[in-house]
């Protein structure tokens, strides 16, 4: 573990340990692939397996998964704004676009669990047949994702506050952006594999 | 990065017109046009496939210098993503194919040709 | 819960292992006592980062495993062999099967690689310790906390019983109620986390800390098998994490991912299983072709043949092992075109690890061979593991393959494989090694003695299993009074019963050995290693390497010794970052199994409150900002000078 520092560059990738934590956060999200990968597979196999409950057609609404889409999308990209304003030194900036992005996330918790609320009372639960086990899994192991990155990263605005931008939190920081990027690439596939094709078939 | 110095950053900018831009197109493809469902689904895939690269390299920087060129992280979300699609296509390949169908009667004669061919 | 609910009641066995395990416990807690070790305990084992206990601590968790597996399959072998004696019901040998296949692939083969992994690989390639040391101790306490809570079930609750793939629908809810099969899930779920994050830290402990100017291709052996297992890991664990997830949804919150009800769908967990099931042979079996890549070159006194070739195969094989699930279920009943088309992926996978035997023999062809006890296994396992591999061809023909499933073929195909594969490997790795960890050698005699005795039971028990096979015997069957039957399988007890009497004698010979053994002087203990980790001292400091040295070709010690190089040059002494030890793991996993216990008996606020403390510990965590220490340059010499006897 050499501490030889480079003097140039983003702060996060200044140190070894930096670089490793990052490197290593990457192929963590290559497994992520692979986890979310085998609840589409799971969902696909099962596509169509509503038994009495409610077929997806009828209970999904464009509109509503679309507000959500462009709430997390546009999160993403405040997001990576706080991280533009993170490399150019501005611990105010990355606060105040982090906090804007964690409260669209939080826009769209809101707006997911109104959605599954209003699954429940048309009879489509978890338990009610295998089609609608795995849309809940999957769409709700998304949604924990989303809750855990919102939790993360209030962790980190208050190491922030106390700490201000140094070597390590900054590369936390830019961790707990890859993590919230990626959770808008794997809704990505959720929006078009769920919802879109599940307006189409 | 080259541009950390820049005010404004024209690469999340144009990445997120972008991604907005493909959102509605494939909505407006499912629910506005009248293609047909296969070319639906492959075009909103491909859109979707598209959403993912501009998240991962015009967000995540997945190539920059830093990370020495990332290297390892583009190798990472290729094998990720080619799995993906082995995990999610293969699956639907086994547990479709030959008992899904209801058209078992034609699925056994072509069982029992194949029979006779590997006793040859 | 009614007490009797909670305790297993009624069969005698079950009530000897409480009593052993209660002596057990009670003897460990009254040494620990009387000898003042508690102390000790916790402040070197318990809290530790460091790579070389962590591995040791695997080590000898997986001997304890390899024991309870062990015993399981004797108590197998004594059924079959005398089914009249009616020494276990169905129930119970329904259990044991159970049991003896998950301990035996889970908490055994794994642990066992993934501790020489931590000792070795680091010392390979140069690095003073993990890239995440602190992740490794977490993964470790996640692995022996998911094997402990997985072994306590046949006293607490009962033990799983629907095989160790654990098949829905007859894994399900509605057909195996009660905490059996929640023990299965949540014990796998908990390490399976643990081997996750170690292929991760792994990985980048390969990719970011190799010493300096070594290329990948200028690795050892078994340090490219462990990296390209460790992408294996990466891949296919979270498969493992899911389905156990969507089966354990399944059974506690009343889901249909694998019922008979609404529409779900039982064969999709084979599907899923197999997915991350195939994959998991390879993470098992490529680390035992890296070991036995060393100990043949070290004991042939020559180069690796093939370096880049055993590579490539290594890559290949690891990418064909996403290609080929369905061979585990050729009878399910898809169509024709799909098995074909496993069936030709499967035999693919025929022709990478062909490369690597002719590989090993070309290694051999015209050396001068040393028969030391790692170099007997390493040869044993050549012919043994090709009986395996050839039979495992026949298996993966389609249309063969309706005869010979689930039958005794099947079993003693896989046990070719995996006994002469990666349990002789474990053997061959930890005697190679062996003075790298303890500081002396195991006794080479009577090492023999359990090679031979192992082997050759080996041999006697699972040959006649393929003629068994063929015969019509299936497997999971605990009634065989089939007058044909009876006596392959009488001789196939006494072979396994000479691989047990093997095994005693292996662990008679570790402590033999910590009795008598010559203590080691120098680095290298055989006298032909080849790399770096011959070239640290023995014990090795716990910072591994005093000054790294540069290294740009394969096997460098081999040129370190022919120019008297050594890894202690005074001059270019550095102060050493290490991390600091720390007791947060071990809680933080400890929370997190409470959480898995009492989802096993479904109690869910217990399991909220565990899981809750464990998020924060790692909320704790996050706030703790220890960067360890540094080993002063005077503290490294006077180690070095004692070590060397400068």
């Amino acid at each position: 573990m050499s501490a030889e520092e480079r003097t140039t560059g983003p702060l996060e990738y200044r140190t070894e340990a930096g670089r490793m934590s990052i490197l290593g956060f990457w192929i963590f999200l290559g497994a992520e692939v692979v986890l979310f990968a085998t609840l589409f597979a799971t969902y696909a196999v099962l596509f169509g397996r509503t038994a009495d409950a409610p077929h997806p057609a009828e209970l999904f609404e464009p509109s509503m998964t679309l507000i959500m889409t462009f709430l997390l999308l546009t999160s993403s990209f405040t997001c990576g704004i706080a991280i533009h304003e993170m490399r150019r030194g501005n611990a105010k900036g990355l606060a105040t676009w982090l906090i804007i992005t964690l409260l669209l996330g939080l826009g769209f918790l809101g707006a997911e669990i109104y959605e599954f609320v209003h699954y429940v009372h048309e009879g489509a639960t978890l338990p009610s047949s295998a089609y609608w086990s795995s849309f809940f899994v999957l769409a709700g192991t998304h949604g924990l994702h989303v809750t855990l990155g919102i939790g993360w990263a209030t962790l980190l605005l208050i190491q922030l506050a106390r700490r201000g931008l140094t070597n390590v939190t900054s590369r936390k920081f830019f961790i707990v952006s890859l993590y919230w990027h990626f959770l808008d690439v794997v809704w990505i596939f959720i929006f078009t594999g769920i919802y879109l094709i599940g307006m189409v078939i | 990065m080259a541009n950390t110095k820049k005010r404004i950053p024209t690469q999340h900018v144009i990445g997120f017109l972008l991604s907005l831009v493909m959102t509605l197109v494939a909505a407006w493809a499912v629910i506005g046009s009248d293609l047909p469902k296969m070319w639906v689904i492959i075009s909103i895939l491909i859109l979707a496939l598209l959403q993912a690269g501009v998240q991962l390299f015009m967000f995540m920087h997945i190539t920059e210098e830093s990370s020495d060129g990332g290297h390892v992280p583009w190798n990472m979300m290729f094998h990720g993503f080619a799995l993906a699609a082995i995990l999610v296509a293969g699956s639907l390949f086994t547990m479709s194919f030959g008992f899904d169908h209801g058209d078992m009667d034609m699925d056994d004669g072509h069982k029992q040709e194949q029979h006779s061919e590997h006793s040859e | 819960m009614a007490l009797d609910e909670f305790f297993v009641t009624g069969e005698p066995l079950i009530y000897a292992g409480m009593v052993s395990i209660a002596l057990v416990t009670s003897a460990i807690i009254f040494l620990l006592t009387y000898f003042k070790k508690w102390g000790w305990l916790w402040r070197e084992w318990l809290t530790t980062v460091d790579h070389k206990k962590i591995g040791i601590m695997y080590i000898l968790s997986a001997l304890v495993m390899l024991f309870r597996g062990g015993a399981d399959a004797l108590m197998m072998r004594t059924q079959l062999a005398f089914p009249g004696l009616e020494f276990l019901d169905s129930q119970h040998y329904n259990e044991i099967f159970t049991t003896h296949g998950t301990v035996m692939i889970i908490f055994m083969a794994m642990p066992f690689l993934i501790g020489l992994m931590n000792i070795i690989v680091p010392l390979q390639i140069g690095a003073r310790d993990f890239a995440f040391p602190f992740v490794n101790a977490v993964s470790f306490w996640a692995f022996f906390l998911g094997a402990m809570l997985f072994n306590i079930s046949f006293v607490i609750g009962g033990s799983p019983d629907a095989g160790w793939t654990s098949y829905t629908p007859l894994a399900g809810a509605a057909m195996s109620p009660g905490p059996g099969q929640n023990f299965y899930l949540m014990g796998l779920q908990l390490s399976g986390i643990g081997t996750l994050a170690t292929g991760i830290n792994l990985m980048v402990t390969i990719l970011k800390m190799r010493a300096p100017g070594m290329k990948l291709f200028h690795m050892p052996i078994f340090t490219w098998s462990t990296l390209v297992t460790c992408f294996i890991i990466v891949f296919a664990f979270p498969i493992l994490t899911v389905a156990l997830a969507l089966m354990t949804i399944d059974r506690i919150f009343g889901a249909q991912f694998f019922t008979l009800t609404g529409e779900g769908l039982p064969m999709m967990w084979a599907n899923l299983f197999w997915m991350w099931g195939h994959p998991e042979v390879y993470i098992v079996i490529l680390p035992a072709f890296g070991i036995f890549s060393e100990v043949i070159a070290t004991f042939a006194k020559k180069r690796l043949f093939g370096y880049n070739a055993m590579v490539w195969s290594m890559i290949i094989i690891a990418l064909l092992s996403f290609l080929v699930w369905v061979h585990h279920f050729f009878t399910m009943g898809a169509g024709a075109f799909v098995n074909s088309v496993f069936s030709v992926s499967t035999m693919l996978i025929a022709v990478p690890t062909g490369v690597k035997i002719f590989n090993w023999l070309a290694t051999l062809y015209k050396s001068r061979i040393e028969f030391t006890v790692p170099m007997l296994w390493s040869l044993a396992f050549i012919p043994s593991f090709i009986l395996g591999g050839v039979t495992g061809v026949m298996l993966g023909m389609a249309a063969a393959d309706y005869q010979f499933h689930n039958s005794y073929f099947l079993i003693a195909h896989f046990h070719y494989v995996l006994i002469a594969g990666t349990v002789f490997a474990c053997f061959a790795g930890l005697v190679y090694w062996y003075p790298k960890m303890f500081g002396h050698k195991m006794n080479e005699r009577i090492g023999k003695w359990a090679f031979w005795l192992f082997l050759i039971g080996f041999h006697i028990c699972f040959f006649p299993q393929y003629f068994l096979g063929l015969d019509g015997m299936p497997r999971r069957l605990f009634i065989t009074n089939i007058a044909e039957w009876l006596p392959l399988n009488v001789i196939s007890t006494v072979g396994a019963f000479g691989m047990g009497a093997g095994f005693a004698v292996f662990v008679f010979n570790i402590y033999y050995s910590y009795r008598y053994s010559e203590r080691e002087k120098t680095g290298d203990a055989w006298g032909h290693g080849r790399t770096l980790e011959w070239s640290t001292t023995t014990p090795v400091p716990f910072y591994n390497f005093a000054t790294v040295p540069y290294v740009d070709e394969i096997d460098p010690y081999v040129r370190m010794k022919e120019e008297g190089k050594t890894t202690f040059d005074e001059k270019k002494l550095k102060p050493i970052h290490m991390p600091s030890y720390s007791g947060q793991p071990i809680i933080m996993m400890s929370f997190f199994a409470l959480a898995s216990f009492a989802l096993v008996f479904e109690w869910i606020p217990l399991a909220i409150a565990g899981l809750l403390g464990g998020v924060a510990c790692m909320a704790f965590r996050s706030f703790d900002y220890d960067d360890g220490y540094y080993v002063q340059v005077d503290e490294i010499k006077r180690t070095e000078r004692k070590a060397r006897g400068l």
